[in-house]
């Protein structure tokens, strides 16, 4: 409940601050909000796993935001940056989608 | 990390949510059921709680994080998505195009300030040209006796003694005065005859008086010129010069220097029957 809010707040501030996106963050923002997002959708299929740890959620959310902008900063520096980028990408998004089949089995029994 | 990834058909148990398989979640789980369920550990239950109150509001935050940077990366994208979904490849070739474009259109602003320059300067070569043509105009008028002319200068009235003064008298004076740089001149008689005096002025004996360029000029004759006037009078002075010849027949000349003089009469100009220009 807590969370909905604060990331209302969140979606809300972003869109009326309208900040500009830092030159040397552009490459790692998309890729840690996808990162962000594997870890929410983690969380939610642990609570209704009936398994969420809010210590754990916290910990794991910034070491894989973190691990993520490390991955494409190292493939920068390797010069494979946008290869490295499109695979964390897809682990990522396959790890939502199994978490949303998780979240999916758990809400509609399907 | 990836290899906790479940196939969506498989048994889930094992997977933490989190993607933190080495986390046990049962210990959490025993932790939030002892906050419920065991009254006798309330001795941890404030610290417990803090603890609790503190990851929620740390959770709260991070997600609160992730739909800023979510919102924050969906609008800047939104920007200008033409290029940024753009391949290197095309945003090399969008580059260069422009590289080219803006070589163009510099050396479009070279040629073109070119041409305002050399229209400017044209603009003014011409002004100046016919600044100089009018100036010459003028020049050419006022010896040409088609305009009339003012500036310092003398009247000089030639009075006749016991014999009348000859055209040859006035001739002289004005040969003088044309040879102490004269500029402008005209004779006036008293019968009110006035001639503008210019390079084909003759000068006759006529019977009463004189005949200046087909015109007949009686009386008291006086002379306008425009010239320097301390210059004109001393060559008019000269001994054996026009005022020495016109006293040795008995009659006088009067020299006025009025400052500023006035040469009025002009001559029709005539188109050269015969002589062309050459260019």
């Amino acid at each position: 409940m807590i969370a909905a809010f604060a990331l209302l707040v969140g979606v809300v501030l972003g869109v009326f601050l309208d900040p500009d996106v830092p030159l040397w963050l552009q490459p790692y923002l998309p890729i840690a909000v996808i990162a962000a997002l594997d870890s929410v959708f983690g969380g939610v299929r642990a609570r209704l796993d009936k398994k969420f740890d809010d210590k754990q959620f916290v910990v794991s959310f910034i070491s894989n935001v973190l691990i993520a902008a490390l991955i494409v900063y190292l493939g920068d520096q390797l010069g494979v940056g946008s290869q490295l980028s499109t695979g964390v990408v897809v682990v990522l998004g396959i790890r939502i989608f199994s978490n949303a089949a998780a979240i999916r089995r758990h809400l509609f029994s399907a | 990390m990836i290899n906790a990834t479940p196939e969506p058909g498989r048994d889930d148990d094992s997977v933490n949510g989190d993607g933190d398989a080495d986390l046990t979640p049962e210990v959490d789980e025993d932790a939030a059921d002892t906050v419920e369920e065991a009254p006798g550990e309330s001795a941890e239950d404030p610290g417990e709680v803090r603890r609790k109150r503190r990851t929620g509001i740390a959770i709260g935050v991070l997600v609160a994080l992730l739909g800023f940077a979510a919102a924050v990366q969906l609008r800047s994208h939104h920007e200008d998505p033409e290029l940024a979904g753009a391949r290197q490849e095309d945003l090399v070739r969008i580059l260069a195009d422009l590289d080219a474009r803006q070589t163009r259109l510099a050396d479009e602003i070279a040629g073109l300030e070119e041409s305002k320059r050399q229209l400017t300067s044209g603009a003014e070569g011409g002004a100046a040209a016919l600044e100089e043509a009018r100036g010459l105009a003028d020049e050419l008028g006022i010896l040409a006796g088609t305009i009339g002319a003012k500036g310092t200068g003398l009247i000089l009235e030639f009075q006749s003694g016991a014999t009348p003064i000859r055209a040859a008298t006035i001739l002289d004076a004005v040969e003088e005065l044309r040879g102490a740089g004269m500029e402008a001149g005209q004779i006036d008689g008293a019968n009110g005859a006035s001639v503008r005096i210019v390079a084909s002025t003759f000068f006759l004996d006529g019977p009463d008086g004189l005949i200046v360029d087909d015109v007949a000029i009686t009386g008291v004759y006086r002379i306008t010129v425009i010239g320097d006037p301390a210059t004109m009078d001393t060559a008019l002075r000269i001994p054996g010069g026009v005022v020495d010849n016109v006293g040795k027949d008995g009659g006088t000349v009067v020299v006025n220097e009025p400052g500023e003089v006035q040469v009025t009469t002009i001559v029709a100009p005539s188109e050269p029957k015969y002589a062309k220009p050459v260019d």
